[in-house]
């Protein structure tokens, strides 16, 4: 067990746990955020995806030794108020169905939007192959990323 | 639950108890609760469903559960729109597992059927007694007052009260027995495009699912079963799984059976939970058991294959017998022959099994993301032998259910262990254990038969299913694999062929396997209408008739189904050149919700293989309260069903699961979605349910469209394998 200092949406924390946790489960059950969802626990399914210093990463598979002195954006802190561009097309197409996997879909069209504000097809197809929905809601992420890019 | 309903005969049996609710318990209600708060002038409640509050409020109590399909905003919309509030006015709060609301399960694509009537009824009744009210305060007949957006209004003389006012007046007044209905053609909220109500915490992390229940002085467990199914562990190391850090407790669970509600039996097998301070020490600490079996016991799925065939030498139970189709077969200047093979199916929702329970001096409380609260009240009492009242379901909302939630060995397993420690307790299942300990899809195997006369016209169909039996694994005591009820079940979807064929004969050879089996959305329709529809499209090519209009031909008296199959194709474009390499399927079933759907599925063959570009659906579901949330579960079904199509399938070796995970269970991502189109017919009948009817003729539809590229017959699923 070891002390490891981070940076969540913008709060400094720390939490003490071993080396190999992962940020999942740091997040999750040491610091109560669980709107990161665990779903397959090997990087496949790509629920638990959050950004580490601005870029997506599947925290399942991320010990919480490689994410110390690092900056974390969760779900809950993608903005304070829903109102993110991607945020509010998910609203107007009502992405979700479940919506258990839609915080990692989020997230890594966040990560998307924000390094290619215009992403093509092949562009979403490459940046959300990671992320399983098992609703089968792909259809309206494809259309909801493209109309906040067109809102961007 | 008495002995001998199919799963279907479930389904109805419990819509109609939800269907008569209001009509049965309002009396006794209203005598009671409603009668007491009528008299302390608080609220109005005519039914256990509903209730609107001196300052307005209205309360819808859910009797479902919501695991994406939507009752939390179709439910409330039906009281929105008989009530004449806003769908978003309808504060909706999840029932708890009460008798006063009937069974409480959520499957069978039946809860908006189930609940129709009786939410119109309840909520007209509130709206009726408020416009009684309203007459009474202003000494007007009620007949010249109208609801109106959360008001009464008297348009001659211009008065109005909001509800609100009026519900202390109304709760004294007697409940209407049969209130009038609105006319659907007056309908402002049911049968338009509406957002759903539960969206917002689904796009900013804030919703709660059954992993995010927190409770003061909670720990987590995690449980290891034999991964030989039916075989108990021959040992585990405790001590090792005790040293990893955060593990506070090893807690073994003896095997035995929990029978329940007068039907059902639970297998408990022989079991160990790792209860830890957090969920990943848990999962660490079951890693550490090191669990040891007799590895040689048990079957693999091709021995499983060898019995299927064997079974289907020997006789079968009858689901439909019309002519005589045995000797139409024999005389038959044509006869088409072939066998089709299904594989079991894991259910692999998002949200992994879990279940949060806390066990302590004379209570019980269950949080649980569960399709079948009344299901897991009962276990509760019987695992704890607490009375009723001292145990209560909270139900959550669910990342994905699909059947899977019906199920009750994850409740259990939280039950059993906070009973052992005697703390809330979370049990979260690793999603290798979620795939590799499921109730799986039945594996199946077809025998399928037809007969052509000289002229080319279908004279005879003979359809044998081989097939472990969903209903017997659930209720061994209760019924046989061979009983009536099994063979309904496992029929479904094949005993009622639409088709107008003088000799049909199908018929159910029910098998016993050691592996567990479930209802996975759509049940047995998902493999009975692949092996109806592919060999449909061999019977067309050996009468030499497009697949199409032989569909249109054999279904002529069946004017709903013309009506879906002729929208999808039309959309469509069938007929229509295609590029080399492409190619078209068509695949229509009625589901026993009466909701009818067809599919044309458009796939090519790439240097990636087999690819599904385009799914056109047309569906026929009677009323669609919400045309949006019907697509998006036309959507989702199809994303389902071609997943499982495409590459779905459970093998076993050694009595084990071989598969564990998204990476040897694979699923559809994004870049495999083809182009969905839903397209809904135009009805006025009452809804008919959409959560499961859009899984059936996908792979069919696909299979037929792969055999005209490839020009070889689909006999076999998933097609990666074909």
């Amino acid at each position: 067990m070891a002390a490891y200092s981070l940076t969540v949406n913008g709060t400094r924390q720390t939490v003490t746990a071993p080396a190999e946790m992962p940020l999942l489960w740091v997040l999750r059950d040491l610091l109560g955020l669980t709107g990161t969802k665990y779903g397959c626990g090997i990087a496949q399914c790509g629920a638990c995806t959050v950004h580490l210093d601005g870029a997506p990463v599947r925290s399942c598979s991320v010990p919480i030794s490689a994410a110390a002195d690092k900056r974390v954006t969760t779900i809950e802190g993608l903005t304070p108020n829903r109102s993110h561009a991607l945020q509010r097309a998910w609203l107007e197409l009502d992405v979700p169905q479940c919506g258990y996997c839609q915080s990692g879909q989020l997230m890594s069209a966040a990560a998307l939007l924000a390094r290619n504000p215009s992403p093509s097809d092949q562009d979403i197809d490459a940046a959300m192959n990671g992320n399983i929905c098992r609703c089968g809601t792909y259809q309206r992420i494809r259309a909801a990323i493209h109309r906040a890019a067109g809102e961007a | 639950m008495s002995a001998d309903v199919t799963r279907r005969e479930f389904v109805k049996a419990g819509a109609a108890v939800s269907g008569l609710i209001v009509a049965l318990q309002l009396p006794a209600y209203a005598r009671t609760a409603a009668g007491a708060l009528a008299r302390a002038g608080s609220v109005l409640r005519p039914s256990a469903f509903l209730q609107v509050a001196a300052d307005g409020t209205v309360t819808l109590w859910l009797t479902k559960s919501e695991m994406g399909q939507g009752v939390r905003s179709s439910l409330p919309m039906i009281v929105a729109e008989e009530l004449e509030v806003a769908p978003a006015e309808v504060r909706v709060e999840q029932a708890s597992a009460d008798p006063k609301y009937g069974e409480q399960f959520t499957g069978g694509s039946s809860s908006v059927s189930g609940l129709w009537q009786p939410l119109r009824t309840a909520s007209a009744q509130a709206r009726d007694m408020l416009i009684g009210a309203a007459a009474r305060t202003w000494g007007v007949p009620a007949a010249e007052c109208a609801a109106e957006q959360g008001t009464v209004v008297h348009a001659a003389s211009g008065r109005r009260l909001p509800y609100g006012a009026l519900v202390a007046v109304a709760a004294a007044l007697k409940v209407p027995e049969s209130p009038r209905l609105k006319d659907p053609k007056t309908f402002r909220v049911l049968g338009r495009n509406a957002r759903r109500l539960d969206t917002p915490p689904k796009v900013d992390g804030s919703a709660r699912y059954g992993l995010d229940v927190r409770l003061p002085g909670m720990v987590f467990a995690c449980v290891a079963r034999c991964p030989v199914f039916g075989q108990p562990l021959s040992g585990y190391d405790a001590a090792r799984a005790r040293a990893v850090p955060g593990v506070l407790d090893v807690v073994p669970l003896e095997s035995g059976s929990l029978a329940v509600g007068g039907f059902w039996t639970y297998r408990l097998p022989g079991a160990v939970a790792v209860v830890a301070e957090n969920s990943w020490a848990a999962m660490r600490g079951c890693k550490a058991l090191d669990c040891r079996w007799d590895a040689t016991s048990g079957v693999d799925s091709a021995g499983l294959a060898r019995i299927f065939r064997d079974r289907a030498a020997q006789g079968g139970i009858l689901g439909r017998n019309e002519g005589d189709a045995e000797t139409a077969l024999g005389r038959a200047a044509t006869l088409v022959e072939a066998t089709y093979d299904v594989p079991f199916l894991a259910h692999a929702t998002m949200e992994p099994m879990n279940c949060t329970a806390h066990v302590r001096g004379g209570r019980c409380d269950v949080y649980a993301p569960t399709q079948f609260p009344t299901g897991a009240q009962q276990v509760a009492e019987a695992l704890t032998e607490l009375p009723p009242a001292a145990v209560e379901v909270h139900t959550t909302i669910m990342g994905g259910g699909f059947g899977r939630r019906f199920e009750m060995d994850w409740v259990i397993d939280s039950i059993r262990v906070s009973k052992a420690i005697g703390r809330p307790v979370q049990v979260v299942w690793t999603r290798e254990h979620d795939v590799q300990h499921d109730n799986y899809r039945p594996a199946s195997y077809h025998v399928l038969r037809a007969g052509l006369d000289g002229s080319n016209r279908v004279v005879a169909w003979s359809h044998r299913v081989v097939a472990p039996s969903i209903l017997a694994w659930h209720a061994p005591g209760a019924l046989a694999p061979g009983s009536p009820a099994a063979a309904s079940e496992a029929l479904d979807g094949a005993a009622e062929l639409a088709y107008g064929i003088p000799n049909l004969r199908v018929d159910y050879c029910p098998v016993n396997t050691p592996v567990p089996v479930g209802w996975w959305r759509s049940v047995y329709a998902s493999q009975n209408c692949f092996a109806n529809e592919t060999f449909f499209d061999e019977v067309a090519r050996a009468a030499r008739r497009d697949p199409l209009e032989l569909r249109r031909e054999l279904l002529a008296d069946s004017p709903r189904h013309l009506a879906v199959l002729n929208l999808a194709a039309e959309r469509a474009g069938w007929g229509s050149p295609l590029a080399a390499g492409r190619g078209r399927g068509i695949a229509i079933h009625k589901f026993f919700s009466d909701a009818i759907v067809a599919e044309v599925a458009e796939v090519s063959i790439g240097k990636d293989g087999l690819r599904v570009d385009r799914v056109v659906c047309a569906i026929d579901c009677g009323l669609a309260l919400n045309p949006d949330t019907v697509a998006a579960q036309m959507e989702g079904g199809i994303v389902y069903a071609l997943s499982a199509a495409l590459r779905g399938a459970i093998t076993l070796e050694g009595g084990r699961v071989k598969q564990s995970n998204f990476n040897d269970y694979r699923v559809l991502r994004m870049s495999e979605m083809p182009r969905v189109e839903v397209h809904i017919v135009e009805s006025a009948d009452d809804p008919h349910g959409v959560g499961e009817p859009g899984v059936p003729p996908l792979a069919p539809a696909v299979a037929n469209a792969l055999a005209t590229v490839t020009g070889r017959p689909v006999r076999k699923l998933p097609l990666a394998t074909a």
